[in-house]
């Protein structure tokens, strides 16, 4: 589990067990407003920029789709 | 002559009994079936003797929230709309406010409406009901006795204070606007609209009661669509949407992410939005992308039934340009006055004041903030006549078309000067490489604070808007941001960025 992208989860809601899920997006964890700030965390941390096609909610299931999608992206994780 | 809401539901049921009214990404209602639900959630408030009370309604954005809304106008009661992910503490003063009779959950926010003082009544139960020809009638006579003045829904806003503020607003006000929506962009049966506003955000009145008056059909959006913008388009795509009312963050951000080419949203043939300050750049992008479609700018506060002014796109805006905010809508009545309440003469700024059938009522139980916004029209001496101070101000241009400054409280003095936030707001926006911005005055050390979010360094900004706007009106601080805080309408939270300073 990358621990980095684990902080983000938990800073942006400190409520969840982010572990217990199996999608983050389908189970609620994370609303749309949250995506938003996710990616403007993610481009900021690893100096990428996520392309808009990209932005879908496969890609923010879990943390490991998110760590592909950094190095999708371009980013170094 | 319709003079109550549910009216517009009963003649398009008539019309069109099998036509599509109401959709979600579950479920499809047809008009019938939406007057079948309606009349069973008016049947049980009119079986508990409920006439002209309160019903608050904390249900998922969903299609058949669209009929309990219809089902409780129906009735003669009044909806006030409660969004399950504010705050408890702010939906508990809301709730001391409305004291509704009950509160119209939907099973699945059971659990989180426990806590809640009142009756709970759970929608899917009420719709195990079956009504017999004598309840549909019993339905019918209660209708019969609401007048155009009662209340239709009450719609709390924030209050500076934190106090949230009821705003009144009846079916007079709501058949008036739709009306007016309904000729101005000439929607009809084969309207199909697509929400975005939550239900607690007037711009959803559009979207239900004028698709309710043509006949035609509401996708209800699934909220979590907003975080995917590809996925936003695939859906009016997939659902043939043909019409929308947006706030203007969502229209930038699609534009932002270069996304209106990846998809085929010809259908589109509606742009409107409204809620806060459409950027001229990016809507450019949606009308190169859209160029035959109506694109609309529309005003208002809650206070005035949605919107009070609206500006069809009818030539080219510049990009450093503001959208005009336009003319009055039908049966409303501009006032711009100054300090001294006179009428403003062009390129003259002051208060944007409305007289009008869409005025509220006024604030629910809540006498003196009434009195504050709701005063005597300074210009008529003779009789009682009241009109809403928006707290907007706004001036003529030579077109004689009404441009918005920004908030009268954002209007601030600094080094001397009278400056309009919004001027430097409207100047960083048109910088190509600046996707959102807000600038806020600091009065202590007598500074302004720029926020903004994009490619492009603190040093950069400043040297930018150097060339644009007068010195005194350089920021002192621009501070770059990852995101831009929102309120849960989607809007920059201003509040959120103050606590920065």
């Amino acid at each position: 589990m990358n621990e980095q992208i684990l902080a983000m989860l938990k800073e942006l809601r400190p409520e969840f067990d982010f572990s217990d899920s199996d999608d983050f997006v389908i189970d609620g964890l994370l609303d749309s407003f949250d995506i938003i700030s996710l990616v403007s965390m993610l481009e900021e941390k690893y100096n990428i920029k996520v392309d808009g096609l990209d932005i879908i909610p496969e890609n923010f299931s879990s943390i490991d789709t998110m760590i592909a999608l950094v190095q999708k992206s371009g980013g170094i994780i | 002559m319709l003079h109550i809401v549910s009216q517009y539901l009963r003649e398009s049921a008539l019309q069109y009994p099998g036509h599509p009214a109401f959709a979600d990404n579950r479920i499809t209602l047809t008009y019938m079936d939406a007057l079948t639900e309606a009349e069973k959630i008016a049947f049980y408030m009119v079986s508990q003797g409920l006439f002209k009370k309160p019903v608050a309604v904390m249900m998922d954005k969903c299609a058949r929230t669209v009929t309990a809304f219809l089902g409780i106008a129906m009735s003669g009661n009044y909806y006030s709309v409660i969004d399950d992910k504010m705050p408890q503490n702010r939906i508990e003063k809301i709730l001391d406010t409305l004291e509704p009779e009950l509160i119209l959950i939907d099973k699945k926010n059971r659990k989180k409406a426990e806590s809640l003082p009142g009756n709970k009544v759970i929608y899917e139960d009420l719709m195990e009901q079956v009504l017999t020809a004598r309840d549909r009638q019993r339905v019918a006579d209660a209708e019969s006795r609401i007048i155009d003045t009662d209340i239709l829904y009450v719609l709390f806003t924030s209050g500076s204070t934190g106090v949230p503020k009821g705003v009144i607003i009846t079916h007079r006000s709501v058949i008036d606007y739709t009306e007016w929506v309904g000729e101005t962009f000439g929607l009809n049966h084969n309207t199909v609209i697509g929400s975005q506003a939550p239900f607690y955000f007037d711009n959803s009145v559009l979207d239900i009661y004028s698709t309710i008056r043509n006949g035609g059909m509401l996708h209800v959006i699934p909220p979590m669509f907003y975080a995917f913008p590809i996925r936003l388009l695939e859906y009016i795509r997939d659902h043939k949407i043909n019409t929308i009312f947006w706030v203007p963050t969502v229209l930038s951000r699609v534009a932002d992410l270069n996304l209106l080419d990846k998809c085929d949203i010809d259908c589109l043939n509606r742009v409107l939005f409204a809620g806060e300050v459409m950027p001229a750049r990016q809507l450019n992008m949606w009308i190169k992308r859209l160029p035959d479609a109506t694109f609309a700018n529309l005003y208002g506060p809650t206070e005035i039934t949605v919107d009070c002014t609206y500006y069809i796109v009818d030539r080219e805006i510049k990009d450093n340009e503001s959208v005009p905010i336009g003319h009055a809508c039908m049966n409303t009545d501009i006032l711009v006055l100054n300090e001294k309440n006179e009428l403003v003469g062009v390129n003259e700024k002051g208060e944007l004041c409305v007289r009008g059938s869409s005025l509220s009522l006024g604030y629910y139980n809540n006498p003196e903030k009434t009195a504050d916004a709701f005063v005597q029209n300074p210009l008529n001496k003779l009789y009682h006549e009241l009109i809403y101070r928006t707290g907007d101000m706004v001036h003529y241009n030579e077109r004689g078309e009404i441009i918005y400054d920004g908030r009268k409280d954002s209007q601030v003095k600094h080094t001397g000067h009278r400056i309009e936030l919004g001027e430097i707001e409207m100047a960083v926006s048109a910088h190509p490489s600046v996707s959102s911005n807000c600038c806020l005055h600091e009065q202590v050390k007598d500074q302004l604070v720029l926020f903004y979010v994009g490619d492009i360094e603190e040093n950069e900004i400043r040297k930018y808007l150097a060339e644009i706007v007068p010195e005194y009106m350089l920021p002192n601080i621009c501070h770059k941001l990852m995101q831009m805080p929102l309120n849960l309408n989607g809007k920059i939270d201003r509040v959120k960025l103050k606590e920065q300073l």
